[in-house]
């Protein structure tokens, strides 16, 4: 067995060029699973991220209010209090269309909402300077405003001078109360994650004259109970509205897992073609094994003549193709474990290679070695002596 | 005669070529002793070849039974024969049939090492082999380092390493010069001497003279088994 070792690293080096290029095919193949594995991570935990950012624990309400029919803000906070136990916060929302003017700077591309006081813990922003919009606020229909750091920025040019000024929107005066953290760190920009308005849902409402609400985001307690929480809100509006086409009731994790589904196949997919890389490289190794008990024909007669069994020979061709294969799949997995990081940071996306990657790489190679090996050893093994004797 | 090292009975080994049926072994019964120096001489198609392979082991007969050492040859499988051939025969080709990536203690090495000895004793006895014919300083050399006649003396060592009951000589001569034959040659006569038993086979009848009993082989069959003194009456 050792010596059988000995032999395969003899005849390795003893034909360097050439094992080099049966290596080569591993070592891409190794090498290009690696970087895709880490890659498809690397973007996937970059994606989850965001996610998480977004609040995977949110659920969004849409409904459609007809005059015979139509959900009630009052209703609906009833619902949320009688299940505290699932839900954590709960706020309508209520989108506005205009321009928030500032004497005669306006801006026109800033999201405005009304939303309840739980909209910053929901959104899990904190405020920079002032205070939230609070359920007083609420109650008593107030025209106050939080507004985000682009608003402040802009207007104001620092957040401190914007507490307790008065925007204008859609010609109604809101009192500034709060202004949010800074959220993008690179750049403010117009429509930005900085560029906003909040008022009161109940302010928001009565300035846009419509009488229903419309939205809503809950978030659960748990992700768990996403599933039990999107069900609790379809039945709730299934008895106010008797018709499922007039709500919708969506929830931020069920994205997440349709997009993991989807990364799940783009990974197995870029797997595969990666593997298949791998059975041509496997290919290589067959072939250049074959070639290799063609030329040493002889060499395995005088072996057979002095007493060598099928197995030996058989042992000494198969570690041989072995070797080759992880050689190349060490060299792979070194090489790809670079490029995954360089190219991931290229990408501005964190790609470590995983640990899963590199040792099915490696299993994967040497199975490969020991697989495409075993036809031309198993040929080495059967060759007459008298005939590989005669061979020159 | 000696103790009976070899038996033959009715050895026949038959090639198909297309419709063709070639007898190159056409009922062959020979018998040779322990501590003989037998020649198998013929002309190249006369079927000498074959018998040495039937002999070494190397390949079983269609028919016939073939005893070496006591043990039944005739059918054994691919693995047995190796082992036999291991165990019982040392070979000696034409060619040398070193192996060119190995040094000569490696070279030497081989019967051992597939006969499973250990490390240590397999370095000991092949030493000692190399030492009998003369190489023990170059065991670290390659061999073709050395001259044809030096690696014909590998070969013998690595012949003798396993310790056979049996050297059998494949043209030993075939590949060496006038000078260094003789030197093989009286080797091998050393070894007979010493107890050896040595099949050679060879299509030079001056060659075949230097054993001691002559088997001469023609269209497959033996024409002539005698003393060495007898067949040089002949030629």
């Amino acid at each position: 067995m050792l010596q059988s070792f000995k032999m395969a690293i003899k005849s390795i080096l003893g034909n360097k060029m050439r094992s080099f290029l049966t290596m080569l095919g591993i070592i891409i193949g190794v090498a290009a699973v690696i970087i895709l594995v880490s890659i498809v991570n690397g973007y996937m935990s970059t994606v989850m991220e965001s996610f998480a950012d977004m609040g995977v624990n949110q659920i969004s309400v849409n409904v459609i209010n007809l005059p015979s029919r139509s959900l009630d803000v009052d209703d609906t906070y009833e619902f949320y209090e009688e299940h505290t136990d699932l839900y954590d916060e709960m706020t309508p929302v209520v989108s506005i269309s205009g321009v928030v003017k500032y004497g005669n700077d306006s801006l026109d591309a800033t999201n405005i909402g009304g939303y309840s006081e739980d909209y910053l813990t929901i959104r899990d922003y904190k405020l920079e300077s002032g205070r939230n919009i609070s359920y007083s606020d609420i109650v008593s229909r107030q025209k106050v405003c939080v507004i985000g750091y682009y608003v402040a920025a802009e207007l104001f040019g620092a957040a401190e001078d914007a507490l307790e000024q008065t925007v204008k929107i859609n010609g109604e005066a809101f009192k500034i109360v709060g202004v949010v953290e800074r959220q993008d760190e690179d750049e403010l920009e117009e429509g930005g994650s900085d560029d906003f308005v909040w008022i009161p849902y109940s302010s928001a409402v009565k300035l846009t004259r419509n009488g229903a609400v419309s939205s809503y985001i809950f978030t659960s307690i748990s992700t768990d109970d996403t599933d039990e929480c999107t069900g609790q809100l379809e039945s709730f509006l299934y008895e106010t509205f008797q018709n499922e086409d007039l709500y919708s009731v969506s929830a931020n994790s069920e994205m997440l897992d349709s997009l993991n589904e989807q990364i799940g196949m783009m990974s197995a997919m870029l797997g595969g073609i990666a593997g298949i890389s791998l059975l041509v490289a496997g290919v290589g190794v067959m072939n250049i094994m074959l070639v290799s008990v063609t030329e040493r024909t002889r060499e395995i007669g005088i072996r057979k003549a002095l007493g060598a069994k099928r197995g030996v020979i058989m042992q000494q061709f198969v570690i041989e193709a072995a070797m080759t294969s992880s050689i190349g799949g060490v060299i792979g997995i070194v090489l790809g474990s670079v490029a995954s990081v360089l190219v991931g940071k290229a990408m501005g996306i964190d790609s470590p290679p995983t640990f899963a990657a590199v040792v099915i790489s490696f299993t994967v190679s040497v199975g490969i070695g020991l697989f495409f090996g075993y036809m031309p050893a198993s040929r080495a093994a059967k060759l007459n002596p008298i005939d590989a004797l005669r061979s020159e | 005669m000696s103790e009976p090292l070899i038996e033959l009975k009715d050895i026949y080994k038959i090639y198909h070529m297309g419709d063709e049926e070639v007898r190159a072994n056409d009922g062959i019964t020979l018998n040779i002793g322990k501590g003989e120096f037998v020649a198998i001489v013929g002309k190249s198609g006369s079927g000498k070849s074959t018998l040495m392979n039937i002999i070494g082991a190397l390949d079983v007969p269609t028919s016939g039974s073939y005893h070496l050492g006591g043990e039944d040859v005739s059918d054994m499988t691919d693995d047995q024969l190796a082992a036999i051939r291991n165990k019982m025969i040392g070979f000696i080709f034409q060619q040398y049939n070193l192996l060119p990536k190995l040094n000569l203690l490696e070279n030497v090495e081989l019967p051992l090492l597939y006969a499973g000895v250990g490390r240590e004793e397999r370095r000991d006895r092949a030493m000692e082999s190399l030492e009998k014919v003369g190489l023990k300083e170059k065991w670290r050399n390659m061999p073709n380092q050395l001259s044809g006649g030096q690696q014909q003396r590998v070969s013998i060592a690595r012949a003798l390493a396993g310790d056979p009951s049996l050297i059998l000589a494949d043209e030993p001569t075939g590949a060496l010069d006038s000078r260094t034959s003789r030197e093989v040659l009286d080797f091998l006569k050393q070894l007979n001497e010493e107890g050896n038993t040595i099949v050679m086979i060879t299509h030079d009848n001056s060659i075949a003279v230097e054993a001691k009993r002559v088997v001469r082989i023609h269209d497959g069959k033996i024409n002539f088994d005698g003393d060495v003194n007898d067949y040089a009456a002949i030629i």
